[in-house]
Formats: structure tokens, C-alpha cells, sequence
């Protein structure tokens, strides 16, 4: 209780005049909020006690060599260095905070590539010319408006309009199109999945 | 149910640093000394 009580000026100033024991009180009074502050920045805990044990080391010789002046507080005075030396650390390895992925939630099950690799592809591309090639075995009016349905994204009425056809005439071509195409493709065990 | 996504990190309960690290502190403080001679000043640690 007792300690509380002391100032932060107080202490440094008894430190300044040898008495060790203020700067024990002077750290485990402020650790924790210097820590947690270092840990913030480099999300490491090797680094953060690097950071903390080099931040106290230039406190120490500072005011060792008698050149801290008590103009502010000594809290943020520290916690100026140790932000001084955080961004030399980031300075020296070039590089900005890596994420930490140590907790239950990963970034990484939300976050995919949906571009196919190179196997899936090669899979996709095969299976296309496969059903090219189905499809040319279909009679001529079937064909015509399934590639006029499924390649070039017509609707009914307009396939209708363009093979002068009725929209149920045209319905019904696509139908049978389909039917003969499964036929086509169990008769012969073609497997058209990735 | 909603759910909640701000769980706390164990690891946040527990940011101090190690007793080794404190305890290497102030046995540098204790072996560092300061010599003033002139205008200059010299750095020496004593172990």
C-alpha cells in the first residue's frame, strides 16, 4: 500500500540517486501496460520481451547518465521509447505485422482461391470437349437449339423466331436433345464430372 | 442464436514479462555505472 503511494517522480528520482529498489517498483508497477502495449504492435511474445528488455535498458542508462528531466510523466515516457524501438524492429525487418494465426478462428476457412489449379482444369477442358462431342451427334434440329439455348444464351421465343419454329416446337427439341444426350452418354459410359 | 465472435485470446490474460527478464533488468541497473569525468561521461558494468 505503501508503495502506491510513493510518485513515479518520486521513485525516479530516488533511482537517480542510487536507490536501486525504486526501479524494481518503478517496472512491476508499469510491466504489464508497457507489455501489452509492446504485444499490440508485433503480435510475438520473443519480440515482446526483446522490445521490453531494451526499452528498460535505454530508461536505465538515461537516467543513469542523469539526462531524463521530469517535464511530463514517466509512463509515457516509456512507452515512447518502447514505441521508438517497435518501429525500428519493423524498420530492420522490413516487414509488418504477421498474422497471428493461433486462435480457434482461421482466416484461412474463409479465405480460398477459386481459381482451378492446374489438374481441375485440364479436367474442366475435357469434359467440355466430351459434351462438344455429344452434341454433334445429335440430329441437326436438336442440336441447333440446344447450342442456340446453351451457348449462346437464347430465349425460347427468339430461337422460336429464328428457326421459324413454334416456342412449344422448340421446347420440345431441347427436350428430346437432353434425353438423347444422357442416352448418349450411358450407352457409351462417359463420365462427365470433375 | 447469435453468435459471438469476440472471444478473448488466453494468451491476453497473461502479458507480463517473464520474471528472468525483470530480474536481468535490475541486475544490469545494479552493474551498470556511470563515471563523470570532465564533461564526459563513461559507461562501465561491473558484474
Amino acid at each position: 500500500m505503501k508503495k502506491e503511494l510513493i510518485q513515479d517522480a518520486e521513485l525516479v528520482s530516488n533511482y537517480i540517486n542510487g536507490d536501486e529498489h525504486a526501479l524494481s517498483i518503478l517496472i512491476s508497477r508499469h510491466k504489464q501496460k508497457i507489455y501489452s502495449f509492446i504485444y499490440s504492435k508485433v503480435y510475438d511474445r520473443d519480440i515482446t520481451e526483446d522490445v521490453f528488455q531494451d526499452t528498460f535498458i535505454k530508461v536505465i542508462r538515461t537516467l543513469k547518465r542523469g539526462k531524463y528531466n521530469e517535464e511530463g510523466k514517466f509512463l509515457p515516457w516509456v512507452m515512447r521509447i518502447a514505441h521508438n524501438l517497435v518501429i525500428d524492429h519493423f524498420r530492420k525487418n522490413n516487414r509488418m505485422p504477421k498474422f497471428d494465426n493461433a486462435g480457434e478462428f482461421s482466416i484461412f476457412s474463409v479465405l480460398s482461391d477459386s481459381s482451378l489449379n492446374a489438374e481441375k482444369s485440364m479436367i474442366k477442358e475435357q469434359v467440355e470437349s466430351d459434351v462438344r462431342r455429344v452434341i454433334e451427334e445429335l440430329p441437326e434440329d436438336q442440336k441447333q437449339v440446344l447450342v442456340m439455348r446453351m451457348y449462346q444464351d437464347m430465349s425460347f421465343k427468339e430461337i422460336s423466331e429464328r428457326t421459324g419454329v413454334s416456342i412449344n416446337t422448340a421446347l420440345g427439341r431441347m427436350r428430346y436433345a437432353l434425353i438423347n444426350m444422357r442416352k448418349v452418354i450411358e450407352q457409351n459410359n462417359i463420365v462427365l464430372t470433375n | 442464436m447469435a453468435k459471438i465472435y469476440s472471444n478473448a485470446s488466453p494468451i491476453k490474460n497473461n502479458l507480463k514479462p517473464k520474471d528472468e527478464t525483470v530480474s536481468f533488468l535490475l541486475n544490469y541497473s545494479k552493474a551498470l555505472s556511470v563515471i563523470n569525468y570532465n564533461k564526459l561521461k563513461f559507461e562501465a558494468l561491473l558484474n
